[in-house]
């Protein structure tokens, strides 16, 4: 059975809806910021939240952490990891993803239901989706406007977008989610872990999950 | 022991009046002592015994409250009340103001209504799963009420979103009455294992106290006196200082770190530091407990240096909790404050006393008996006349008296106090934790699914201009609004929280308002069987053009059995019959389209018959629990159209309707469309189940879903309206959020 590893950082918020959404396909624990052993995890998921209170720039002080250090090391020997909304965040500025989340263009906290086009089925969070179906996923971010520097967009592996032109926050292209050019690293600002059951709105999320443990599976 | 005098001579009687108190109540210090209070004790008694610490204009009344029910878990007194939700789970809930700090600073105003309020929660051991706030401004079309709105708005996000508990409901009016000072009430749910509460009451002689959280600085210091316990004037620029700031960081580690620590066995009891600081979070447990409190200043972590003992003990300074502790886990409580980078210290002891002792360091400065400090502030009888003349101005005119059926019903969607929430509501996260079930505009209450399969409505309520216009009924049908959410939610009520928001007590209309609101807060709690288990009360809720609407703000807690089952608001099915249900009496006068034509506030409201409204939420909670219906709605602001409206909304479809044959005369055609009483439900569902449900409550079928225009035939007189058009008009608060 998969096993999920969820980061726990002071100011995160998000950790247990996704440790009990990673429950719904495999086994899964919290792992602490201050710890820098992975306790043999088979996946990364770094949640939702803010991290340290995310005072300085949102990510910015989490990717100096204990257990940072380990999941990128993870990340680069072709763990899976997955970054969520803050964790997005800390992926990105830990260089585990291209680009950077600036504030929305309306610069105010927004929470909504919205429609994500998966754009790729080649990554190991997307593999029980199909390219082009829209999931109905919610966000909720100040800071989820999706920016790489022109020159580099044409090497950006973009997982996500959002559509039916729902772009909430600014993001270049619509891009809601990104992966890095092996697939095993991947960063979104919806919140799959809250799409994971019809009575709370939707399961929709739950693709990404199940993606992960078919993953795991050996050929 | 007497306390020895601080450097400085001792203050004055004058010292006190200028800190609030009274010339009696100076005295009647200075005879508890036996000698003046230096100004440790001074500025510690001048809060403890400030209205917004002692209620001492509003302790007679609350005790005519009802309390007590076979699901109360806790009751009034503690830092939350709490319900039994079955299985051993209990709610804790509360209510708290932050008026004043927001009128002065709306964003930390409000933001830290949210955060003192999640603290009482955990404080008794529960952990935060639901905000909602209440707000009051006024009217937008003010340039101060739009800056009031986005900071508070901003504010409440800042904090709720930061630390991962959802703002799943709430609710605004805007008024004039409420233009200088605005409301700010927050809510808060908890959840607990009901036999793992924990109480506030200090225990065990040589036990010791550890502060831990945030350090102790000057913000907020004399804030329960200074801003909440007296009327507003010219000189509230110079308050900025005294409102405290708010770091939802520090207070998400601070939940977590307390929640462990309870959960741990570590703590003999728990108590955050809200108003009046460390003077009242220490005195109230002693109290509580019937011992004796020590407490050592000069072991207080401090945020700036040198700070007077009298600031220590009365810092505002956010983000801190006291606790008990059993000498030999002191140890183990500061490793647990450690692992969450939560400062903890041990700063006193239980002692056998009785008396609150302040140190600093080897020397005394200050020394009281705790029952002076806490029960002994006199409590005084007001003096209540009912007014003869108005006490409010006619609203301004918005809307020609003239106007025909469409035009008022867009007008009324488009007006303040009806348009959609939702751009204040998308500036929340009502979903973290993953509880929410219905979501706002959903549904009229929010749901959350517990761990054992069930589910807690709530909602929160409180029209103030009509309890302007009849303190006593006005306040009756506040209540029943309320209940009748939790009912289309297929809730029962199991308990009630409410804060008072009222004008100067000590003028004899307010008294008469607050009287007559408490007694028809008491009737109606007690005859729906929803006994209140906290609250709180803000008085003192005026500028010089006079005082607020008095606002009493109800907030419930029901259970709902099956969450798949809750109920929405929305129309569903296309065919569906459509009807309105329940003893439904529409009244014009103080309604929200007499508020648009400019009519003065009426001398009075009809009494609502309670048990009628009663045994109607009861037919609707079953049938909504039954799966019976599509959808069920309270008829509240703007009456049935309105109603009708945002339901086709909601469910984004349209309604065919034949109301009122005999509503010829256009007086009696807009009581039908626009007038307002507690007990109405527009209710949608198979024609079975309305005439399975008509045999409960008295119901008339107006028609069926259907379309996409709201169509409505009255009186032999056609009104069509686009969704589009409806929609258009519901949206105007967007454009206050850009």
């Amino acid at each position: 059975m998969t096993t999920f590893g969820v980061v726990r950082f002071p100011g995160s918020c998000d950790e247990v809806d996704a440790l009990q959404a990673a429950r719904r396909v495999g086994d899964a624990k919290l792992l602490w910021h201050k710890d820098r052993d992975l306790h043999g995890v088979d996946a990364v998921i770094v949640p939702g939240g803010f991290s340290y209170g995310d005072y300085l720039r949102v990510g910015a002080i989490a990717r100096f952490s204990p257990v940072m250090e380990s999941v990128a090391e993870f990340a680069r020997a072709g763990g899976l990891v997955l970054g969520i909304c803050n964790g997005f965040q800390v992926l990105c500025e830990a260089g585990l993803l291209p680009g950077a989340l600036l504030p929305n263009l309306e610069r105010r906290f927004i929470c909504r239901q919205l429609g994500i086009e998966v754009v790729t089925d080649r990554t190991a969070w997307t593999a029980a989706c199909e390219p082009g179906e829209v999931l109905s996923i919610p966000v909720k971010h100040t800071s989820g406007r999706y920016y790489v520097p022109e020159d580099q967009l044409p090497d950006v592996n973009v997982v996500f977008r959002y559509a039916n032109d729902g772009n909430p926050n600014g993001s270049t292209n619509d891009i809601a989610g990104v992966a890095n050019a092996e697939g095993n690293v991947v960063g979104l600002m919806p919140h799959p872990e809250h799409a994971v059951d019809a009575l709370t709105g939707s399961t929709d999320g739950l693709r990404l999950f199940e993606s992960a443990v078919r993953e795991r599976v050996p050929a | 022991m007497s306390a020895s005098p601080p450097s400085a001579a001792l203050p004055t009687a004058e010292d006190a009046l200028a800190l609030g108190l009274t010339r009696a109540e100076y005295d009647l210090i200075v005879g508890k002592l036996g000698r003046p209070p230096n100004q440790v004790e001074l500025a510690m008694f001048s809060l403890l015994w400030s209205e917004h610490c002692a209620y001492k204009h509003s302790k007679k009344l609350l005790r005519t409250l009802p309390t007590e029910g076979p699901r109360v878990v806790m009751g009034p007194g503690e830092n939350a009340g709490a319900v039994d939700v079955g299985d051993g789970l209990a709610i804790a809930f509360k209510v708290e103001s932050h008026n004043h700090p927001s009128a002065v600073e709306p964003f930390q105003g409000a933001a830290t209504g949210v955060g003192g309020i999640l603290r009482d929660v955990f404080a008794i051991g529960a952990r935060p799963i639901a905000v909602l706030d209440s707000l009051r401004f006024g009217e937008p079309s003010s340039p101060r009420s739009r800056y009031l709105l986005d900071g508070a708005v901003s504010g409440i996000g800042h904090y709720g979103n930061s630390i991962g508990v959802p703002t799943v409901g709430g609710e605004v009016y805007f008024e004039g009455p409420y233009e200088q000072n605005c409301l700010v009430n927050a809510m808060a749910l908890g959840l607990a294992e009901a036999s793992r509460l924990i109480r506030s009451a200090a225990a065990g002689v040589g036990n010791v106290l550890v502060l831990f959280g945030a350090s102790t600085g000057r913000d907020g210091i004399g804030g329960a006196s200074v801003l909440a316990s007296a009327e507003f004037g010219e000189a509230d620029e110079d308050k900025r200082p005294s409102v405290q700031v708010g770091d939802p960081f520090e207070e998400k580690k601070l939940l977590e770190c307390s929640l462990e620590l309870l959960d741990r066995g570590l703590l003999v009891s728990l108590q955050d530091l809200g108003a009046a600081g460390l003077t009242s979070s220490a005195s109230e447990m002693a109290s509580k407990g019937g011992v004796g409190v020590e407490v050592d200043v000069a072991r207080v972590p401090l945020r700036e240096p040198d700070l007077e003992p009298f600031e220590v003990m009365v810092s505002e300074s956010q983000e801190r909790m006291l606790c008990v502790v059993e000498p030999e886990r002191v140890a183990e409580v500061l490793a647990v404050c450690e692992r969450w980078d939560v400062h903890g210290t041990a700063i006193g002891t239980v002692t056998d006393t009785g008396r609150v002792v302040v140190r600093d360091g080897d020397r005394v400065a200050g020394d009281m008996p705790v029952a002076a400090l806490v029960d002994d502030c006199p409590l005084y009888d007001l003096d209540p006349v009912r007014p003869t003349q108005p006490l409010y101005p006619a609203p301004r005119r918005t809307l020609d008296p003239g106007a025909g059926p469409r035009e008022t019903l867009l007008a009324l969607l488009a007006s303040p106090n009806l348009a959609s929430r939702l751009p204040l509501f998308q500036q929340y996260d009502w979903i973290v934790q993953s509880r929410t079930v219905r979501r706002p505009a959903e549904a009229d209450a929010a749901v959350l699914r517990l761990p054992n399969g069930r589910a807690v409505a709530t909602s929160i309520d409180g029209n103030g201009r009509k309890v302007a216009c009849d303190p006593y009924n006005g306040t009756v049908w506040n209540v029943l609004e309320c209940a009748s959410n939790l009912a289309c939610a297929g809730a029962e009520p199991l308990g009630t929280t409410n804060n008072l928001n009222f004008g100067n007590p000590e003028k004899p209309h307010v008294a008469w308002q607050l009287t007559e609101a408490v007694r028809g807060l008491g009737d109606a709690c007690r005859a729906l069987d929803a006994p209140i288990v906290g609250g709180n009360v803000s008085l003192y809720n005026e500028a010089a053009d006079g005082p607020i609407y008095p606002t009493p703000v109800v907030g419930m807690v029901g259970e709902v059995p099956d969450p798949a089952r809750a109920g929405r608001l929305g129309f569903a099915r296309e065919g569906d019959a459509v009807g309105v249900a329940g003893p439904f009496r529409p009244h014009l006068p103080g309604s929200e389209v007499a508020k648009l034509r400019g009519e003065p506030l009426p001398d009075g409201l009809p009494a609502a018959d309670v048990a009628a409204v009663r045994a109607a939420q009861e037919a609707i909670r079953d049938a909504v629990r039954a799966g019976e219906l599509s959808s069920a709605h309270d008829v509240a602001e703007g009456g049935l159209l309105v109603a009708v409206a945002e339901c086709c909304l909601a469910g984004d479809v349209g309604a065919v309707l034949e109301l009122g044959e005999a509503a010829a005369p256009s007086v009696e055609r807009d009581r039908l469309l626009f007038g307002e009483s507690p007990g109405g439900f527009v209710v949608s569902g198979p024609g079975d189940a309305l005439r399975r449900l008509g045999e409960r409550v008295e119901l008339d079928v107006l028609g069926r879903v259907g379309g996409d225009a709201l169509d409505v035939t009255v009186g032999g007189e056609r009104v069509a309206v686009a969704l589009a058009d409806l929609r258009e008009a519901h949206g105007a608060l967007a454009p206050l959020f850009p």
